[in-house]
């Protein structure tokens, strides 16, 4: 199958980074809320930046939860994105898509760890995957973020702010990242490129 | 890691300032701020199509400062591709601004740059710094002002101390690590650099998160990637 990356538009906000992100490494994309366009394409990804509730009650507006929770392509959630794979999100209170157990967790304020957690965070590489193939420990990745995922079985790498929590998570097809690989610089675009392998 | 513009809206500019921005993204800046100074005509909007272009050829965060005045200016440049918008002499005409931005944006994306001078051992807030004719001290406390952005919803602070600005003799460590206190997010040097060792002693001495420069970079004086490895070998953690 020609690749094709089906980018949703679940929350309404800019998505210029991620498309010349895609340009950069000649990948095809379309962003798309159409059932059979997302279906259809060989990779999907769920951009974010934004609230967990807009973005749910985005994705339940278009009717395309099922569609999403159904997909059996590679399919990677970028920071919002990653967090509404969870079973809930503590962002007010919200129900997510249930593809990864757990939920989402708020950062703790604390001295010297101010919220939300914004920069240049090394990883740390838990289990192995394609996904970061290239990749080594102690690489640096761009992080904005209020909210967490903790560690869980399907933590493919790790970082660590105020306490340790997931930077690549990893079930089946699906694939999370809480650093943004579109703003992460060459190491962001190995990371995409990966991705539009699997 | 700055880049001044007067013209940005001037294709030939657009292309340098891409050329630059691409230069330092590549030898390993890990952040460029764009200082947009073209006054905007009153009444008129103001061609900010440069951002995405900039979006289109560096793949590390950006910012966008000057003129922002609403949330109409915010929300075009960031959806350009801009990460994050700052905001100086606005905030200080109308504070809400900053509320306002942080509300709809979220604070990640919203940075107050202060421009901040010693007088009788106090610390003061001056507005319209781009204008030397206009720069006016504001009677604000720096300390004061620097609680209030953050109370109203500011992500991160760049304090440009005046008086190091343009000279090349170090960043004010004194004024940097006095407001380090009063700042719970991320505080950016801003002013002064001339040497690597100032970048050095502003990490080892002040704690500040980061540490913005501009005239260094642009007249060949420091290389990035030499910055940084210096940085390293200085036991400051650094992306290389």
């Amino acid at each position: 199958m020609k690749k094709q990356v089906a980018i949703i538009n679940c929350i309404g906000s800019n998505l210029a980074s991620l498309k010349f992100a895609l340009d950069r490494i000649n990948i095809n994309f379309i962003v798309t809320n159409e059932v059979s366009q997302i279906r259809n394409s060989s990779h999907v990804i769920l951009p974010g930046v934004g609230a967990a509730k807009n973005a749910m009650n985005k994705l339940s507006q278009q009717e395309i939860i099922e569609t999403v929770i159904d997909l059996s392509q590679p399919t990677l959630g970028i920071c919002l994105g990653m967090q509404i794979f969870m079973e809930y999100s503590e962002e007010n209170d919200t129900s997510c898509l249930g593809i990864f157990n757990d939920g989402c967790k708020l950062f703790k304020i604390e001295e010297d760890y101010p919220v939300p957690h914004m920069g240049w965070n090394t990883i740390e590489l838990e289990s192995p995957s394609n996904l970061t193939t290239g990749i080594n420990n102690e690489t640096h990745f761009y992080f904005v973020h209020s909210y967490y995922v903790p560690l869980c079985s399907e933590t493919i790498a790790s970082t660590t702010y105020s306490e340790k929590f997931s930077a690549i998570i990893q079930k089946d097809n699906f694939i999370g990242t809480q650093f943004h690989p579109e703003k992460s610089g060459e190491q962001g675009s190995i990371i995409l490129r990966n991705f539009t392998d699997l | 890691m700055v880049v001044k513009g007067v013209k940005f809206r001037n294709h030939k500019v657009v292309g340098d300032i891409i050329d630059l921005a691409s230069k330092y993204s590549h030898q390993g800046a890990d952040e460029i701020v764009f200082y947009d100074i073209t006054a905007s005509p009153e009444g008129r909007r103001v061609d900010r199509s440069w951002v995405n272009e900039v979006a289109r050829h560096i793949n590390i965060p950006f910012c966008v400062a000057g003129g922002i005045k609403s949330i109409v200016d915010a929300e075009e440049i960031l959806n350009f591709g801009a990460d994050k918008i700052s905001i100086n002499t606005p905030a200080i005409n109308q504070p809400k601004l900053i509320n306002t931005l942080a509300d709809k944006f979220g604070s990640q994306c919203v940075v107050v740059g202060i421009d901040s001078c010693q007088m009788n051992d106090q610390y003061y807030v001056y507005s319209y710094t781009g204008d030397p004719d206009k720069t006016k001290q504001t009677g604000k406390l720096t300390a004061e002002w620097l609680k209030e952005v953050q109370d109203r919803g500011a992500g991160e602070i760049v304090l440009n101390c005046i008086n190091q600005d343009g000279v090349r003799k170090g960043y004010d460590i004194l004024q940097l690590s006095e407001m380090k206190r009063f700042s719970d997010v991320p505080l950016i040097a801003s002013g002064g650099a001339g040497t690597i060792d100032h970048f050095v002693d502003v990490f080892l001495k002040s704690d500040v998160s980061g540490a913005l420069a501009a005239s260094v970079f642009h007249k060949d004086i420091i290389k990035i990637s030499d910055l940084k490895t210096h940085l390293k070998d200085n036991k400051i953690e650094v992306r290389l």
